[in-house]
């Protein structure tokens, strides 16, 4: 239940937050942080039972005609991302309750934080592929939301839905792909293909199904082709990147690929994949990241090499690798989270966070300075920092990588040293380097803005001074990616050998570069404006461009806006489909009206339907047309009654009524009332008229037919009492029977109900501008 | 359309009209009725009174938010069905019955019954909702 339960709690959270922060909005940050924070000393006190290797699988049962089940497991690299999720989220927490002070109608933003939390932590427990792709969709939106959180600015909005589209395509693609590997199984648990790959292996969907897996993955974790999202991503709040596009959401993409590896690791296809992809983005996110100038944007393209280099790890598939690509994670959600956050304090305190306009913070703000370096010290991989255990452990994988070893420790040094320059420049950049005229006066941040980032940065210090102390939790989360081997032990002090050498010349060759750093910038800003130039973004919206262009024609063609045409449409559509499925039926034309007692209010009732029929297609003005109809409602109301549908009567005179009543408004406004159309057209809409009047008709006198078929209607007669306890049948299958069916309905109801006023206030809008 | 009988009537008919989609309501399961028909009149009883006395007076009613009922019903509606799921049934929109006994009156209770509240409150304030618009547009 634990798991379950905890989503559970942060699924209502998200809905009570924006009330808790409306409430107490001075500490609204501490008190949301609270429930986070528990979670994670529970699932703290679970490392242990893990890492024994005690069961924490729940199943319950959800679509078991379809092999889908609600199914959630902790095993060690589930509880490793709950972890990081559940902790980096309540120091989020802290930090966003003050940072969003200065927004407007943050209540809201506490909500999808808290949503996307959520979210996130069902993603990394889940067990089940459909369940885990749920939450991956989850992810998806809350991210959107939060994006473009500044609504308002168009920058936002547009990189909102540039996020939203390109993982939401990839959403689409890792569905199709997780359904073609689970078809073999029947069940789409974790645990069938996990435990026996070969089914899959050997299935001819194998090739389709992994691609579309990986286009999943690599969407999500803005993987070069698709990296472009998470710079545009830059336009969220701080905390928002700190979050989302650091520590947790484009992990999933990497969670993805970590869980499949123990099925895909002796596949060509999945590691050169891996690998070439990685190593890719690897160097292109540390290339981009040299000559930007606006922090977010810096920390954002050191992601996406980081993002890269993960994959690459995974591909290596090692127990170099994999333990480098663990402790990478780690290491990087800690040091990227904090540099995200300070990147936030900073603009907020001086109003920018372009780098030309910064220097000598230091002066103003020591302790975010001390802070700041460890992080920058951490990412630069240099000694004590956890950073550094990480680069050596992937210097060591890249060392000895099976295949391409040199070429992939060639970039992974440049890229490394990339990311030592950038890191050089950030610190000098932003708290030394030559004073500006600041717009407002900087002073230290609030303790809530750097509570935080102190808390990451001094457990990376921690670690890296003390590294085994994470074995415990990091060894079980080993055994799910690459079961069979053994983590590395990690040290701060390999000696002198090849790999601190390696590091070492990375250091120098980014001090050096940083001593050439007006020229180094200068050369890069040039290739990158006249060669590299992607323009990924731009053309991604010119093509979404294109495909709403080709919509809108088709939309001209098929949405003409003609009522009378729609109508004729589906009129006749109906009609014929109808008479498409008669073959099926064993028609007897026995047309034996047994004329009864009722017989004589029906007649009635037919004759008052017919005259009110015939008066509506005569009548010279809408009024009488309109009072024709309701006199034809009100004639079948009668027939309702008299055949014991009563429920259906009353809802039928009340929907007359209304119709009525609101026609007489509408009619009001109407122009006078011309005969527009000529006796051609006229037949022709009487041609449709009769013709499906018939076919319903003729429908209607078949299916009072006595036949064999067993209908539904006998179950809900048999159990209506027994079942439901109501003699009312229409009622007991409306709100019992087939609730969900309501459900849906009102929320259809409520939405209409949305549209019709919003369509209402826009023309009055127009008119009173007008 | 303001004259004063259709004032006077709009105001003695709203109470009226609340009772009686009330019992609607309630009887809905085993006679005629039910949650749709019940927030079709509890609907009409404030657009009548809209009529009489125009929306704008219409509008300071107590009970005129439609759009917080709108959303209220959804989520009663929503939560009847979880609490069958809570009290162990393996399906959401499991029925869960009791009986309710005040004196010598008892009231059968049900999950069922909050969902058509659910359904009574959506109704009512997408009636509400959509024709104070309508109407507010037509003068």
């Amino acid at each position: 239940m634990i798991i379950l339960t905890s989503i559970f709690i942060l699924f209502g959270l998200s809905v009570i937050a924006p009330f808790v922060n409306q409430k107490f909005p001075k500490i609204s940050g501490w008190l949301l942080g609270i429930v986070p924070a528990s979670l994670f000393f529970v699932f703290l006190s679970k490392i242990p039972a893990v890492g024994r290797g005690d069961a924490f699988k729940e199943v319950y049962p959800w679509l078991s005609e379809l092999g889908i089940g609600l199914s959630f497991n902790l095993d060690g690299l589930s509880l490793f991302f709950a972890l990081l999720v559940t902790g980096v989220g309540a120091l989020i927490m802290i930090y966003a309750g003050y940072y969003m002070r200065s927004y407007q109608k943050t209540n809201r933003f506490f909500g999808y934080l808290v949503f996307f939390m959520a979210g996130m932590l069902g993603l990394v427990t889940a067990s089940d592929w459909i369940t885990l792709f749920m939450f991956w969709e989850f992810t998806s939106i809350s991210s959107f939301m939060l994006i473009g959180f500044k609504h308002e600015k168009t920058a936002a909005r547009e990189a909102a839905l540039q996020a939203l589209l390109i993982t939401g395509v990839g959403g689409l693609a890792l569905l199709a792909g997780l359904i073609m590997m689970s078809l073999p199984y029947h069940s789409f648990s974790f645990e069938a293909v996990i435990s026996d790959p070969q089914p899959f292996l050997q299935s001819s969907l194998f090739v389709p199904a992994t691609i579309l897996i990986l286009i999943g993955a690599f969407t999500k974790s803005a993987i070069f082709p698709f990296h472009f999202w998470l710079p545009g991503a830059m336009q969220a709040p701080s905390p928002v990147s700190a979050f989302l596009h650091s520590a947790t959401m484009v992990k999933a993409g990497i969670y993805l690929l970590a869980r499949l590896h123990p099925v895909m690791e002796s596949q060509e296809l999945w590691i050169y994949t891996l690998s070439v992809f990685g190593v890719v983005t690897m160097f292109v996110g540390a290339w981009f990241a040299l000559a930007q100038q606006d922090l977010k944007k810096i920390l954002a393209y050191t992601t996406v090499s980081a993002l890269g280099t993960m994959v690459l790890l995974i591909g290596t598939s090692t127990a170099y690798s994999v333990t480098a690509a663990l402790v990478f994670l780690l290491v990087h959600a800690f040091y990227k989270a904090t540099l995200f956050m300070m990147a936030g304090n900073i603009e907020k305190i001086t109003g920018t966070r372009d780098m030309n306009q910064l220097g000598q913070l230091n002066r103003y703000m020591p302790v975010a300075t001390v802070i700041s370096l460890l992080a920058l010290l951490s990412m630069s991989g240099i000694p004590p920092m956890i950073g550094f255990i990480g680069k050596e452990l992937m210097y060591e994988a890249k060392l000895n990588a099976p295949a391409a070893g040199n070429f992939i420790l060639l970039t992974g040094f440049l890229a490394n040293a990339f990311t030592v320059f950038v890191s050089l420049r950030f610190a000098y950049g932003v708290f030394w380097g030559e004073k500006q005229g600041f717009k407002k006066q900087p002073h230290e941040p609030d303790v809530s803005l750097l509570a935080g980032p102190a808390v990451l940065v001094f457990i990376s210090l921690l670690l890296g001074i003390f590294p085994n102390q994470i074995a415990g939790l990091l060894g079980p989360a080993f055994q799910a990616i690459l079961p069979g081997e053994t983590l590395i032990k990690l040290k701060l002090w390999h000696g002198f050998n090849e790999i601190l050498l390696l590091s070492f010349l990375t250091v120098l060759l980014g001090v050096v570069m940083f001593f050439c750093r007006k020229a180094i910038i200068r050369i890069v800003s040039y290739l990158n404006g006249n060669y590299f130039n992607l323009k990924l973004s731009q053309r991604f919206f010119a093509g979404i461009d294109v495909f709403l262009n080709l919509t809108k024609r088709k939309t001209a063609v098929v949405q003409h806006g003609y009522h009378r045409f729609y109508l004729m449409t589906i009129f006749i559509a109906a009609a014929l489909l109808l008479i498409l499925t008669m073959p099926a039926i064993d028609f007897q034309f026995d047309f034996d009206l047994k004329f009864n007692g009722l017989a004589f209010f029906a007649m009635l009732a037919a004759i008052m339907i017919i005259a009110g029929s015939i008066a509506v297609v005569v009548a010279q003005s809408r009024l009488v047309a309109l009072i024709a109809t309701g006199f034809v409602g009100i004639g079948i109301t009668i027939v309702f009654v008299l055949y014991s549908g009563v429920d259906l009567a009353i809802t039928m005179v009340m929907v007359e009524t209304l119709t009525v009543v609101l026609g007489a408004m509408v009619v009001y406004h109407l122009p006078k009332y011309l005969n527009y159309s000529g006796v051609g057209l006229r037949i022709r809409d009487g041609f449709v008229a009769v013709f499906f009047g018939f076919v319903m008709g003729f429908l209607a006198l078949q299916t009072s037919k006595p036949t064999t078929i067993t209908k539904i209607s006998d179950y809900f007669v048999e159990n209506s009492y027994a079942k439901a306890f109501g003699e009312n049948i229409v009622n007991v299958i409306l709100v019992d029977f087939r609730a969900l069916d309501t459900l849906g309905e009102i929320v259809v109801l409520a939405l209409a109900a949305i549209g019709i006023v919003s369509l209402l206030k826009l023309n009055a809008q127009k008119k009173s501008s007008r | 359309m303001k004259t004063e009988i259709l004032k006077i009537a709009a105001a003695h008919l709203k109470p009226f009209l609340l009772i009686l989609s009330l019992v609607v309501l309630y009887r809905g399961h085993n006679e005629p009725g039910g949650g749709f028909i019940a927030g079709l009149l509890a609907g009409m009883a404030y657009v009548i009174y809209a009529g009489a006395f125009g929306v704008g007076k219409a509008k300071q009613l107590r009970l005129v938010k439609p759009m917080f009922f709108m959303g209220l019903g959804i989520g009663i509606a929503l939560f009847s069905g979880m609490i069958g799921l809570m009290n162990g049934a393996d399906s959401i929109f499991t029925g869960i019955w009791t009986t309710l006994t005040l004196g010598g009156f008892s009231l059968k209770l049900g999950t069922p019954l909050l969902f058509d509240l659910g359904v009574y409150l959506t109704v009512a304030g997408m009636l509400v909702k959509v024709l104070f618009t309508v109407m507010e547009e037509d003068v």
